[in-house]
């Protein structure tokens, strides 16, 4: 890339990286975020990504569609999802230990069943060129963008108007902040809760498929590399609110392009160490921002208290 | 109530709630006793069934399966050995996560204290490699525990002064001490001669840890059981371990935050972090002998699994450990007999951590184990 480019290879590379990379942290953060408004963490999403990224290539390279690979990577979300809010909904079941839980599930379930789909290739998702205009094939790849960011992008909008204008979106925060005042509502907090976990790992299994199907586009042990941890991180950082955990994914698939790409213009003394960036940046906000006083603006106020 | 290392007041009055339930107990609570045996003896059962049937479902007698288990891990000196030389990195990674439970933190980041202690022992020995051997091993073990102990000290720090949730700045110090790892091994420590793996340079060969007569197993082994009896003493023996369970029943939701006391916090975290980070010397300096990504084996996440089947026990620690590593040891045989990935292992884990999970429901769930009120 920085061969036509030069230096200005790398705001490229790294705006492209925002969008390509940062897809599967908008799939994920949006997912995570819906779970936690209703009061649950799921740290658990690693599992579901690796079991989403699996299930879309198996399927893909079986039925030669990646669309029906798509809907089996939100179906194996589905399921995973009912598994981890049935676990951590009973009576002193702590939710961040079944998130650990799930994940090495998960992460195993997804190794033993892939093993047979590591070589062969699986029918990727299209993408849409907007790059067609320019002569630069640096461009041109960079501007090739796949059609599930713009479904990322209106899921997040979408949840945010969920949240604050529709009635059921009203549930999911009550359950989240006030489980007591939601069941004098009349409302059932388990079927809320088992609800929002299960869609958001749905979402988190579409975000596997993003990466098995389209970037890095093969399935390996590898795929994740650990995005799914730090989506529980992208929901801090974006205060519970989905319009910012989209600003974040971008931002953390920007960071997460700005190693290689200081590389390919020469720049490699801390190569390893860019890499880390996103979870430095996670820590330093949280550092910043957090309180022992209060609790963050936007965090809902039965997360993380057993209610 | 003002937040106070050795404060007297709040302990008279812990003490005085915690006995008024129980105090026309009868003498005998074999019922409780035997609920403690009873339930993870069941979650041991239904994993195995829920196991089995996966394995069955693959096509695969699980019988034949758990035979295959028992002889990889028990079976044999041989095996058992392998056995053993897992277990003893698993016992000190789970006290990790063990003893800051206590606190009523949970604390994931035995995967990094694991690494960045097992990187700076190796930058320590390189150090000193011309030093007698019994100095190397001592100092590379200082500096594995300190790194190990100060990475852990960082999450009880950000999670007692400015609220930062322990479990997400632990997991997320993981990638940290995973980034620096291979950094190191890429520039400032690379063995030039370390191509496709990149690596530190190696510790000399008669200043590793020597392997005990003709067995295999090493002093990682006596490390391990060792940290486990003092920790398990520490913390049920001692004024201080007084001061940490204290902390935890004290921290019990809603009023999560402001009972735990600085000093108490952080010496915990310090003193949980350094099992890992022994574990990390231990593993360079009896088996890899250089750092390199090998470090990052997922003992640290296995650690996590053994807390939480010991219930936050440190001597329980041991037991589980001994059970887990054999499990990892017959990840090969599975592969071998029964055509079966190596993951396999992974799934079985995954299910005997959800069982123990679904179990901490169970108790005091069922009449039976209900000591009769006087």
């Amino acid at each position: 890339m920085s061969d036509t480019l030069g230096l200005w290879g790398v705001p490229v590379a790294v705006l492209a990286g925002a969008v390509r990379g940062g897809t599967p942290f908008l799939f994920v953060s949006t997912g995570e975020c819906l779970t936690e408004k209703s009061g649950k963490i799921n740290l658990g999403l690693e599992g579901v990504l690796l079991m989403g990224a699996m299930s879309a290539y198996a399927i893909s390279y079986q039925t030669g569609s990646p669309w029906v690979g798509l809907l089996a990577a939100g179906g194996a979300g589905l399921v995973l999802g009912f598994i981890h809010a049935w676990l951590a909904q009973q009576p002193k079941v702590n939710d961040i230990a079944v998130g650990i839980a799930m994940i090495i599930f998960g992460s195993g379930l997804a190794f033993f069943l892939g093993k047979p789909f590591i070589q062969p290739l699986a029918p990727q998702l299209p993408s849409l060129d907007f790059g067609a205009w320019s002569g630069n094939p640096a461009i041109q790849s960079a501007l090739k963008v796949c059609p599930l960011f713009f479904v990322g992008v209106a899921i997040a909008v979408a949840m945010n108007w969920f949240f604050k204008s529709t009635r059921w979106g009203l549930f999911v925060r009550a359950v989240g902040d006030k489980p007591d005042a939601a069941r004098a509502m009349g409302i059932s907090v388990w079927w809320v809760r088992t609800c929002s976990v299960m869609a958001g790992s749905a979402l988190a299994g579409v975000g596997g498929a993003y990466l098995s199907l389209f970037y890095p586009g093969s399935w390996t042990e590898r795929v994740s590399g650990g995005q799914g941890m730090i989506a529980v991180a992208l929901v801090i950082f974006g205060r519970w609110n989905p319009v910012q955990c989209l600003w974040a994914s971008l931002l953390f698939g920007g960071a997460q392009a700005l190693g290689p790409a200081l590389q390919s213009v020469g720049v490699n003394s801390y190569y390893y160490l860019f890499n880390a960036s996103p979870y430095i940046l996670t820590l330093l906000v949280m550092i910043l921002t957090c309180s022992d006083k209060r609790q963050l603006a936007g965090q809902p106020g039965a997360l993380g208290t057993g209610q | 109530m003002i937040p106070n290392a050795f404060g007297a007041e709040p302990e008279i009055a812990v003490a005085t709630v915690a006995a008024a339930p129980g105090l026309r107990r009868p003498p005998l609570r074999w019922r409780s006793k035997l609920e403690s045996i009873v339930i993870p003896g069941g979650v041991i059962l239904v994993s195995m069934i829920l196991f089995g049937l996966f394995v069955a479902l693959q096509g695969v007698d699980p019988l034949e399966v758990f035979a295959s288990i028992k002889k990889a891990s028990f079976g044999s000196w041989f095996s058992f050995q392998n056995t053993l030389l897992r277990a003893a990195p698993l016992m000190l990674c789970a006290l990790c996560t063990a003893i800051p439970l206590r606190l009523g933190l949970v604390v994931i980041g035995n995967e990094g204290a694991l690494v960045i202690g097992g990187l700076c022992a190796t930058a320590a020995g390189l150090q000193v490699q011309t030093a007698p051997a019994t100095t190397v091993h001592v100092i590379m073990a200082a500096a594995g525990m300190a790194t190990g102990g100060l990475w852990i000290m960082i999450v009880g720090a950000l999670k007692q002064y400015r609220g930062v949730n322990e479990t997400i700045s632990s997991l997320l110090m993981n990638y940290v001490a995973i980034a620096l790892l291979n950094q190191a091994v890429n520039s400032w420590m690379k063995d030039p001669e370390s191509l496709n793996k990149p690596s530190s340079y190696p510790i000399p060969d008669d200043k590793m840890l020597q392997p005990f007569g003709e067995t295999q197993v090493h002093w990682g082994l006596v490390f391990g059981i060792l940290y486990c009896l003092v920790a398990w003493f520490l913390i049920h023996r001692t004024t201080f371990g007084f001061q940490i369970r204290r902390s935890a029943r004290m921290s019990a939701p809603p009023a999560s935050r402001g009972w735990r006391s600085g000093p108490v916090t952080l010496i915990t975290c310090f003193i949980a972090g350094a099992a890992p980070g022994l574990a990390g010397m231990v593993e360079v300096a009896a088996i890899h002998g250089r750092a390199n990504e090998s470090l990052n084996a997922w003992y640290g996440y296995t650690g996590i699994l053994v807390a939480f089947l010991a219930r936050q026990n440190a001597l329980a620690c041991i037991f589980v450990s001994l059970i887990l590593g054999g499990l990892l040891a017959s990840g090969g045989i599975l592969q071998r007999a029964h055509h079966l990935p190596d993951a396999t292992i992974l799934v079985f884990q995954g299910i005997v951590f959800m069982t123990i999970l679904y179990s901490e429901s169970l108790y005091g769930r069922f009449k039976f184990f209900r000591e009769e009120a006087a």
